[in-house]
């Protein structure tokens, strides 16, 4: 591509049908064509999400006239422990959502990586099945799995672990956890088949010389396969924390936030807040919240790579 | 490549493993969906006689024929509007010099990240005041304002890659630009387009935020929204909630068996290049 930009003849907005121009010329059809695009985003998306955040600035129970807030919301959910918990619990699931399977992701693709295998199409399929499933499915086969007279519990007996078996999605202390292990259960398969895909792209002869120097499984693993993954790292980290700061589907199928507050994420609170008790000034401030976060993330885990790529 | 015999049979372990971890929670709603409704189950057990009534009643008792046909519409009308939007962005994006291009792109493809929760509750509050809540509308546009983003980025890079040669040829041959568009790129933009088919639908089938929060009636609702429903009434009857979780994902399996490769390199450049 040239990289001559005409930027004069660009602002020049008043001339739109300009019969005659040179090659390469900046063009307004662009406009044209984005159109029926930024239709649809603008406003069903982009309009709503300012829409929105104006919304954070008023005490508004959906009904009645709303009175502005100024930041009140904003300081109330600042200051608020039920805010403070779900948040809190957000970081907790990235645990579950995104280092678990990032780090199983890489366990998987070392030991495959090793020597040609069959059925590795197979195997990518199967694995990256929980990724094409509608969440509420995924809640609804979960919470048998962990349903007291479920198979982890009957399992867990026909061990002789008794003393273990519980009501695990009830359980104060345990439900976090096995919600957060069902989006563990969800995302390893798409790391996985991440990274199957990104050994594939390291040169062989970087193993030649690993094997030639003598390294065994494990260094050649931190010398060639780690820092030749690097890229799929950064994507893999991006989706799944991200999936874990917006998870809501399952939490909501499988516990609603219960039992108690046990299980709430902002995603839960941003509902049950904006259509279930109607304090939906609140729920927008939580909501803009959630959404900065969501994206100071992303750009930080980009920012993070590019740095180090320099 | 020499590796030992003890090194490649724990590789086959590991694969096995992990393969079997993905689909044991699959293969518990199955199993239990095989045994007659209402049967109290005790972990994983084999029915003794296995049969599809499950699905049978289920289907009657959940009123799926509507759920599906609500879903299929849903996704479909998404599909449609979000490829006939798509495929011009995606080709202005990339391939047509604009002022503010850059910009809007960006602007475009944060939608791709954005937490929908934080755009549901304005959208909800103005379909309400619009006396749009309980429609296909209400789930099928914001859908493809979402939708869209992805597309756009999709056919962006694939109109990118597209070879030169054949753009400048058509150009002798006096195409315009909108020609070009739709003689030369979209015939050869067919793979590309059916993973984006793929997986919008795939994504709009499985929404279900969107749909819990617009609608309440019975008529309207989607195949998930159905399905919380159906949970939440016969909860405690496992194997009909099982059958009915299997109908919801049926027909994504299957497109996934069919386009599996598609599935997963979508997921992938589209993640890796966004």
């Amino acid at each position: 591509m040239t990289e001559r930009r005409g930027t004069r003849t660009g602002r020049r907005r008043g001339t739109v049908s300009v019969p005659r121009r040179r090659p390469g010329e900046p063009r307004l059809v662009g406009f044209v064509y984005i159109l029926p695009a930024f239709a649809l985003y603008g406003l069903f998306v982009l309009l709503p999400a300012l829409d929105g955040a104006w919304i954070s600035l008023f005490h508004w129970d959906g009904v009645t006239q709303a009175t502005w807030a100024g930041v009140d919301n904003y300081v109330d959910a600042l200051t608020d422990p039920i805010v403070q918990q779900s948040f809190l619990h957000a970081l907790i699931l990235i645990v579950f959502y995104s280092i678990g399977p990032v780090v199983l992701g890489l366990l998987v693709t070392a030991a495959l990586s090793r020597h040609p295998m069959r059925g590795l199409t197979a195997f990518r399929t199967i694995v990256f099945v929980p990724q094409v499933l509608a969440a509420v499915v995924i809640g609804v086969a979960w919470q048998w799995m962990y349903d007291p007279q479920g198979p982890i519990n009957s399992a867990l007996t026909a061990l002789g672990l008794d003393s273990l078996t519980r009501a695990w999605l009830g359980d104060f202390g345990v439900a976090l956890p096995a919600v957060g292990l069902i989006g563990t259960w969800v995302t390893t398969g798409l790391c996985a088949v991440l990274f199957i895909a990104g050994v594939q792209q390291i040169p062989v002869d970087r193993y030649d010389a690993a094997r030639v120097d003598g390294a065994g499984p494990v260094r050649e693993f931190f010398a060639v396969t780690l820092p030749g993954l690097r890229n799929e790292i950064v994507v893999a980290l991006l989706l799944t924390v991200i999936d874990a700061l917006r998870a809501f589907d399952i939490i909501f199928v499988t516990t609603k936030g219960g039992p108690g507050t046990e299980t709430f994420v902002p995603t839960i609170l941003i509902y049950k807040r904006a259509f279930v008790s109607n304090n939906v000034g609140s729920a927008a401030a939580v909501a803009a919240m959630l959404t900065a976060i969501v994206l100071i993330v992303s750009v930080g885990i980009r920012r993070l790579e590019e740095a180090r790529e320099r | 490549m020499i590796t030992s015999r003890a090194e490649r049979t724990l590789t086959y372990v590991i694969a096995i493993a992990f393969s079997a971890a993905a689909l044991t929670p699959l293969v518990g709603v199955l199993l239990a969906a095989l045994h007659p409704p209402g049967t109290l189950l005790s972990g994983i057990s084999l029915p003794e006689t296995p049969s599809l009534g499950t699905f049978a009643s289920a289907w009657e008792v959940g009123d799926f024929q509507t759920l599906m046909t609500s879903s299929v519409f849903v996704s479909t009308a998404v599909v449609v509007l979000t490829t006939l939007a798509a495929i011009p962005a995606g080709y202005a994006f990339g391939l047509i010099r604009f002022p503010f291009s850059n910009v809007l792109f960006y602007v475009l493809i944060a939608g791709i990240i954005v937490p929908f929760e934080a755009v549901i509750i304005p959208l909800y509050y103005t379909f309400r005041d619009l006396g749009l809540t309980n429609t296909y509308w209400s789930l099928i546009l914001p859908q493809a304002g979402l939708q869209v983003c992805f597309g756009t980025f999709w056919m962006r890079a694939f109109f990118r890659s597209a070879p030169q040669e054949l753009i400048d040829a058509a150009r002798i041959d006096g195409a315009t630009t909108w020609q070009v568009l739709w003689r030369v790129l979209v015939p050869i933009a067919r793979p590309a387009v059916f993973t984006m088919v793929v997986l919008v639908f795939t994504w709009s089938w499985n929404d279900f935020l969107l749909a819990l929060v617009m609608i309440s009636d019975d008529a309207h609702r989607t195949a998930p929204l159905g399905l919380s429903v159906f949970k939440s009434r016969y909860g405690l009857d496992v194997p009909s909630v099982s059958a009915a979780a299997i109908l919801v994902a049926l027909p994504i399996l299957l497109i996934y068996v069919f386009a599996q490769r598609q599935f997963i390199r979508g997921v992938l450049s589209g993640s890796i290049k966004a």
